[in-house]
């Protein structure tokens, strides 16, 4: 073993039953559900604390709940290519997971333009998170957590995508040395897409429905 | 927990949320009578049937593979 390789690349480790870099994901993913159940727990006090007459539904506070409902199957379909490409290199298929690779890669940036529309539309009719904060019938509080939470979510789409990129463009010729080890990248990879996905999959009913 | 797990347990979700979005909407045509909410009412159970349909079809085309 030279000194820079890490053990459990490939193999299980014999305690956890998982590689390292698997093992690491969930730890970091274990970080993003505290990181983003803190926030919807800021919600949940924020909506019962204000009293239910003065918290606007999403419909009411002037969301768009067709173009939410666009991105949510944008971002369902962006998980089905993103395991679709995995499964492909576990079956030997190079240009199958390059082109669902590409797709889930597409499916993201699109689903950043719409949301980029969205937020372009509430600005140009002057709703930006600290307007009238926190005024009583005012939708302002509703918005301080609609812009919080979607444009994290946003940006963890955005730092989905680029390592993706790099994957896709870069990363690739790892096939042709160690192709194990490029698979296992590419279920991390999906691994932390699919949480991002499913961030979104809880942040469209309670935004833009309730 | 492997990317397959993952990926059943996001299409069940997902599934959930079209359910109740059906529902959703389709209360909402009840109160507007929208168009558009009828569309996203009868598109969203579609929706949901065809998820069920597709993770059915990934758990035949993965079953080789780990869920660990």
């Amino acid at each position: 073993m030279s000194a820079i390789d890490l053990p459990y690349q490939i193999e299980p480790h014999p305690v956890t039953g998982v590689t390292s870099g698997k093992l690491g994901i969930w730890l970091f993913l274990a970080s993003e559900v505290m990181l983003f159940g803190s926030l919807f727990s800021s919600y949940v006090l924020l909506r019962v604390g204000s009293g239910m007459e003065f918290w606007p539904s999403g419909v009411e506070a002037g969301l768009n709940v067709p173009i939410g409902t666009f991105n949510t199957m944008v971002l369902i379909g962006s998980s089905v290519t993103m395991v679709m490409s995995w499964a492909s290199l576990k079956m030997n298929k190079l240009g199958a997971f390059k082109g669902y690779f590409a797709t889930t890669i597409f499916l993201g940036a699109l689903f950043l333009v719409v949301k980029a529309f969205e937020y372009s539309d509430k600005f140009s009719h002057g709703v930006f998170p600290w307007v009238g904060w926190p005024e009583a019938g005012d939708p302002s509080t509703f918005y301080a957590l609609y812009f919080t939470l979607t444009g994290l979510h946003a940006l963890h789409v955005l730092l989905g995508i680029l390592p993706n990129l790099w994957l896709l463009v870069f990363g690739v010729a790892m096939w042709e040395t160690d192709r194990e080890r490029f698979t296992g990248r590419i279920e991390i990879a999906g691994l932390y897409w699919h949480f991002v996905d499913l961030v979104w999959i809880f942040l469209f009913p309670v935004l833009y429905l309730l | 927990m492997s990317l397959k797990a993952f990926h059943i347990f996001f299409i069940l979700v997902s599934t959930l949320l079209a359910l109740v979005f059906g529902v959703w909407a389709i209360d909402d045509f009840g109160r507007s009578a929208s168009g558009v909410s009828l569309a996203l009412g009868v598109g969203s159970f579609l929706t949901s049937g065809l998820l069920v349909c597709y993770g059915i079809w990934f758990l035949r085309k993965l079953k080789n593979v780990s869920y660990l």
